[in-house]
């Protein structure tokens, strides 16, 4: 029994040193666990950048090294935000954090600011001081503010005047905002210029907050000031706002001075071609560009977009950098969360392709967007794109029908739904 | 065997019958019209003789039997799990189910809404009943090329998994990867042919939903019969 046990011990040892040097020469032999794995680095964790980190990571089984840089710890998404200004979801339900792409994938996740970007030597400088080195960079930056866009109005005024447009503690902002309105007040959205982030999104907020204000403050108004002749969803929009909330939501074009709008967050007013209103709450929406790390990489145009590659995602300024989502310039996809979650799974099979030999497809895009009107009345917008050698084309879709009945609105509210819960773990696992 | 079953068939059926004259104001149940009801389940289900598994478990001898518990069917986890908690298929445990099978067994795969009236459940579950023994009609196929006037040579079409793969990325953006079914239809682990015969149909607009036709619309012929093949691998999740 003993000997036996001996033996046992003997094999064992003898098979421990054997498989260790096997590891080792294994080591040195596979690029997937030494030093000469291809590095990924991903900055923005939005729905471009963690979908790529997550691709990219998932499919390559380890081969990349794939570093995202986020400064949040929780993401709390601009989808559906507004769904929570209407009180049909919860904050907590918009929040997603990073750590089953840290456990479940093997992506290093680092929570800071990107800084800088060193092309010639391929490194990403951060805030808090630390230097990453890439093969291929990502940039998903999302938004920005163009400074100067509605007068009167800048960041520094973001609590008296919310933008609520990237979705956070804004947002709660707000929704507080709306909550403590006086009986009879006035909401007033100074809503963007072309292009700017989720077509619908301004509108499906005025749906939002007309909901709720119907409900605790069935007098108040809503003023939207609007720079565009048309917007996404109009049709749609407008029938539900006619049928859920009649007489209350007035917007005022370019026709009628909608482009000539200036704000004055200390009095609470709003200058519309001159005329003087006083409003209750203000949510500005500016005017965007690229999230500024695209534009410290001196990947953007003087529109402040970064245009690139349909085919890879690639930015026309330097091929070791894609571009995704709002922050690029690609044609006719609308700037969603859904186009940004399309473009990186295509950028992410390009990169595998360069850095590992994979197979690489033919690019094709897809969005699809709903929007919220009222309870149960939701409607949506798709299409499919190509990529061609100028832009991403857009080769047909579809949108609602006015008109449809209770039943199909019910049911793309409930699909609505479905997308949410499968959209969040496609892009955070 | 035989003997054992039959007797506790009987007294199931005894305790079952006053429930359901209650259940249904008082009308006996009426099998041939479950039969008829049958239709809104027969796109992912089989029932009657030779039944296959095919989206869905076959519904041959149901009663009696744990939920989730076919050896040879891949169930999601959801339903494994109800099972093993103890789910039996009743009269009860079936009325409650396709009254609102996602409220009973929250995350199945199951694509259905529910069946609101109790008088057509009570009727389903009757002709599901008699779906046991040995003298059981012919099953009818789930779907068929011929039904959307489809090109039968569509199905036997190879398809390249790993190019399913990738072109599958695009159907998970809203259809749930692990296969769950939320507001949106679960597509994991369907029969290939099946797969390919609703691709097809919509891209011919023969089932109607206009974001599903204009994603098929795309798609060619070997495209579909790659993410046939991609999605009836077993799912990775529940």
């Amino acid at each position: 029994m003993a000997k036996k046990k001996n033996e046992n011990r003997g094999m064992s040892r003898r098979r421990f040193l054997a498989s260790t040097a096997a590891t080792s020469a294994a080591l040195w032999a596979s690029p997937i666990l030494g030093q000469g794995r291809p590095r990924v680095v991903v900055i923005g964790g939005g729905a471009g950048g963690a979908t790529a980190a997550r691709y990219i990571a998932k499919d390559s089984k380890g081969a990349i090294d794939v570093t995202l840089v986020e400064p949040s710890r929780h993401y709390y998404s601009c989808f559906f935000s507004n769904l929570y200004l209407g009180g049909f979801r919860t904050f907590a339900s918009i929040g997603h954090t990073y750590g089953t792409l840290a456990s479940a994938y093997g992506i290093n996740v680092v929570h800071d600011w990107a800084v800088s970007v060193d092309r010639g030597k391929k490194t990403v400088g951060l805030a808090g001081g630390g230097s990453l080195a890439y093969d291929r960079l990502v940039l998903s930056p999302g938004i920005d503010f163009r400074e100067g866009s509605v007068r009167g109005w800048d960041l520094s005024q973001q609590n008296r005047m919310p933008h609520a447009y990237k979705a956070g503690s804004q947002t709660q902002l707000l929704k507080a905002q709306v909550a403590a309105m006086r009986q009879g007040g006035v909401y007033c959205m100074v809503a963007p210029p072309n292009p700017f982030r989720c077509p619908p999104g301004p509108y499906e907020r005025i749906s939002m907050v007309a909901h709720t204000l119907k409900q605790s403050n069935p007098t108040a108004k809503i003023l939207i000031v609007d720079p565009k002749p048309k917007f996404s969803k109009q049709g749609l929009f407008e029938e539900g706002w006619q049928r859920h909330y009649p007489g209350m939501i007035e917007r005022v074009g370019p026709d009628f001075g909608g482009d000539k709008v200036e704000v004055r967050p200390g009095s609470m007013e709003v200058v519309i071609d001159g005329e003087v209103t006083k409003v209750d709450v203000c949510n500005v929406i500016p005017a965007q560009q690229a999230g500024r790390i695209a534009a410290v990489a001196g990947v953007t145009n003087d529109a402040g977009w970064a245009p690139v590659v349909p085919h890879t995602m690639q930015s026309r300024a330097d091929e070791n950098i894609h571009v995704l989502g709002d922050a690029s310039q690609q044609g006719d996809m609308p700037k969603s969360g859904f186009s940004a979650n399309s473009q990186a799974k295509v950028c992410a099979m390009a990169v595998r392709g360069a850095l590992t030999g994979s197979k690489v497809f033919p690019a094709r895009f897809r969005n699809t967007c709903w929007s919220l009107i009222a309870t149960d009345d939701g409607v949506k917008v798709g299409a499919n794109y190509q990529a061609t050698d100028e832009k991403i084309a857009s080769t047909g879709g579809f949108i609602s029908k006015t008109g449809e009945s209770a039943e199909v609105r019910k049911a793309t509210y409930e699909e609505s739904l479905g997308w949410y819960a499968a959209f969040s773990k496609d892009l955070f696992g | 065997m035989t003997g054992f079953t039959k007797p506790a068939g009987f007294a199931m059926l005894a305790f079952a019958l006053p429930f359901l004259l209650l259940a249904t104001g008082a009308r006996a149940a009426d099998a041939e019209r479950g039969k008829a009801l049958y239709q809104q389940c027969k796109r992912c289900h089989q029932a009657g003789r030779g039944a296959k598994h095919r989206i869905g478990p076959h519904l041959n001898d149901l009663f009696g039997r744990r939920a989730g518990s076919l050896p040879d069917f891949r169930y999601s986890s959801a339903m494994r799990k109800a099972g093993a908690g103890g789910l039996i298929w009743t009269d009860e445990s079936l009325d409650a189910f396709v009254a609102n099978p996602r409220k009973t067994v929250p995350r199945s795969r199951m694509s259905y809404d529910g069946m609101a009236a109790a008088g057509d459940r009570a009727d389903l579950v009757a002709w599901l009943r008699s779906l046991s023994g040995s003298r059981l009609p012919a099953a009818e196929p789930t779907m068929t090329a011929a039904e959307y006037g489809l090109d039968p040579r569509l199905l036997t079409i190879a398809g390249d998994i790993e190019y399913g793969a990738y072109l599958g990325s695009e159907c998970v953006t809203c259809h749930h990867a692990d296969g769950a079914q939320q507001g949106i239809p679960s597509i994991v682990g369907w029969p290939v042919e099946d797969f390919v015969i609703t691709l097809q149909a919509y891209k011919h607009g023969k089932r109607p939903h206009e974001a599903m036709q204009t994603i098929a619309k795309r798609l060619s012929d070997e495209e579909i019969a790659s993410l046939a093949a991609y999605f009836a691998r077993p799912a990775d999740g529940p």
